[in-house]
């Protein structure tokens, strides 16, 4: 009997326990949200959006450079990046040849975790050297680097969940492989591709590490691609180490701007597809 | 007449060669990966040889930093960046395992869906915000109360004396530990819900409580996946730069204190790169970039093997 007691007293006391981990780290969530609300919604001006940034020392000044410096990099990156994942996707998904496919496939997941700094110093490599500056298009290189495998991966997913039976429909009718892929496969897993590329970027838009030898900083209007240009996360860096109280609070504001596009981003990928699960990551 | 018959035909040919386009297409683009991988290797290789014929892997061992006499020990770094893991997992592991059981096991499946997606945004979270949020929060946290509660607990071990900076690999190692729960959580639930409904209904026959059900049952089911998952938390806690290089104090130097500042390999590649003058030291940063690229590869690769094993799913992560 004793010992049934300590049974049930270790179930209990365990099963709480899990409870109050995941409690633990759930919180965690809101309390990052919650403290980057605070701290970025009082620092957060309409200037922030509209003016160059100042000379350490003199209050005020804002981010405007910054923000269309990230728009700039990562427009640049969705533009290379996109249509190689998108491409790859529907190579791993419709013409799984069981030779190539699994390497790309096992290739695709190690890219996915190289640590981003080492991406930087490739993309540095090959882009900043040649043309002898940083640049926004070596940004652009570098986080296209990253997005590849994500939208790879996403594509294939979402594409592998669109209906054999939709596939197998068109090819009765007579329609090519490529026309039943063109015109059937894709439109419809079209939502959950549309919304893997949506992540991929959100996600790659918030990397710092490999930004800071490719497009490095800049506390002006960048003057071409081909120019250092600044961004919102590498701003970030540099504000938040900084010795200046006005930088600490313009670093907030921009914190907040940043990962409002990023939840956003997030929180509307999981409503448009509305599948109950959780969303599918890269 | 025959016209009609020639464009039929035609519109045949270009249907047949759009088939073989279509293939080659998607094939040129996937083999774009590969290809990116291998220049990846390829670039790292070659730029870190003016410092390997310099240096050989010996900088590996020595732990002496000072770019300006050209000393360059790269023993500082590989020691901060395992300590640091180590500690992140130290704390990721009970929480993130502890917290998929919960949500597997006793959660219902709505509840578990939500949490877990709460969850996963955590892993969105861009680093350089959870490193703005530790310089202002956790390392003034770190340094007022906790380092020095644990300085008079715990402080007759090496590990916890010295002055409290609030900056330190302690620090890090905390961060690290939020940003890969996340992961662990995630991979490890997958795992668990792919323990057959059998294996657990017959623990619970032979009068198992729900937690032997979990713990003897369920768990060692998915112990594979569960291990694959720290490897993915572990890999990117290596790989972790900005958050790291905020709060770590860049400090090339090894001290048996956690309160103490340290470094680690990101760390290094992120401060110093754009100011390292020469081939030899831009070289020596580009070969500690090497090692990270192939201890993450060596595990995320293990990792995988093992979240496929499990989960039978071809690597989804």
């Amino acid at each position: 009997m004793n010992r049934l007691l300590r049974r049930k007293l270790i179930n209990g006391v365990m099963l709480t326990l899990t409870g109050v981990f995941t409690a633990l780290t759930v919180s965690s969530l809101f309390v990052i949200l919650g403290y980057l609300l605070y701290s970025g919604g009082t620092s957060l001006d309409w200037n922030f959006f509209t003016k160059l940034p100042l000379a350490p020392g003199e209050l005020g000044g804002g981010m405007a450079n910054a923000i269309v410096g990230s728009a700039e990099i990562v427009g640049m990156a969705a533009i290379f990046g996109l249509p190689v994942g998108f491409m790859a996707g529907i190579y791993l998904s419709e013409y799984d040849d069981r030779a190539f496919a699994p390497i790309v496939r096992y290739v695709a997941d190690l890219l996915n975790g190289v640590p981003s700094i080492v991406i930087g110093i490739v993309a540095w490599t090959l882009v900043v050297v040649p043309l002898r500056q940083f640049s926004a298009f070596a940004g652009a290189i570098a986080l296209s680097i990253m997005l590849i495998p994500i939208v790879t991966r996403q594509t294939e997913q979402f594409l592998r969940e669109v209906p054999n039976s939709l596939r197998e429909a068109a090819l009765a009718l007579g329609a090519h492989k490529w026309k039943v892929i063109a015109t059937v496969v894709v439109p419809a897993g079209s939502k959950g591709v549309l919304t893997g590329m949506i992540l991929g970027v959100a996600r790659v838009a918030g990397e710092t590490a490999p930004l800071l030898f490719t497009a490095f900083n800049n506390q002006f209007w960048n003057t071409g691609l081909d120019h250092p240009t600044a961004s919102l996360p590498v701003q970030i860096y540099m504000r938040a180490t900084s010795p200046y109280d006005d930088w600490h609070r313009q670093a907030w504001a921009a914190g907040l701007v940043l990962i409002g596009l990023v939840l956003v981003a997030n929180i509307s990928a999981r409503f448009v597809l509305s599948r109950g699960a959780s969303v599918p990551r890269g | 007449m025959a016209t009609a018959v020639q464009v039929r035909h035609q519109a045949r040919l270009f249907d047949k060669a759009g088939d073989r386009i279509a293939r080659l297409a998607t094939l040129i683009f996937a083999a774009l990966i590969v290809l990116a991988a291998v220049l990846i290797v390829h670039v790292l290789w070659v730029d870190s040889s003016p410092a390997r014929h310099a240096l050989g892997w010996r900088f590996l061992t020595s732990s002496e930093w000072d770019p300006v006499t050209e000393k360059f020990g790269g023993l500082p770094f590989i020691y901060g960046t395992v300590v640091t893991s180590v500690l992140a997992l130290l704390i990721s592991v009970p929480l993130g395992v502890g917290s998929a059981i919960f949500l597997s096991e006793l959660a219902p499946p709505r509840l578990s869906g939500t949490l877990t997606f709460l969850v996963e945004l955590l892993a969105a979270i861009p680093s350089v915000i959870y490193g703005l949020l530790a310089i202002f929060t956790l390392v003034p946290l770190m340094r007022i109360d906790v380092e020095p509660f644990l300085r008079s607990t715990l402080g007759f071990l090496p590990l916890f004396q010295g002055l409290a900076y609030g900056v330190g690999m302690l620090t890090a190692g905390v961060i690290l530990a939020v940003m890969t729960f996340p992961f662990i959580i995630s991979v490890s639930r997958e795992s668990l819900l792919a323990v057959p409904r059998e294996q657990r209904e017959a623990a619970l026959a032979l009068g198992a409580t729900k937690w032997e059900m979990t713990w003897d049952v369920v768990v060692p089911y998915a112990r594979l996946g569960i291990l694959g998952s720290i490897f993915l938390g572990l890999a990117r806690a290596l790989g972790e730069t900005m958050a790291v290089t905020m709060v770590i104090g860049n400090s090339a130097a090894i001290h048996a204190s956690l309160f103490a500042p340290g470094h680690t390999i990101a760390a290094v590649i992120a401060n110093e790169f754009t100011e390292a003058t020469g081939d030899v030291y831009r070289g020596v940063l580009i070969e500690l970039g090497l090692v990270l690229f192939c201890l993450t590869i060596i595990l995320n690769g293990a990792a995988r093997l093992m979240i496929i094993a499990t989960t039978g799913k071809g690597a989804r992560r």
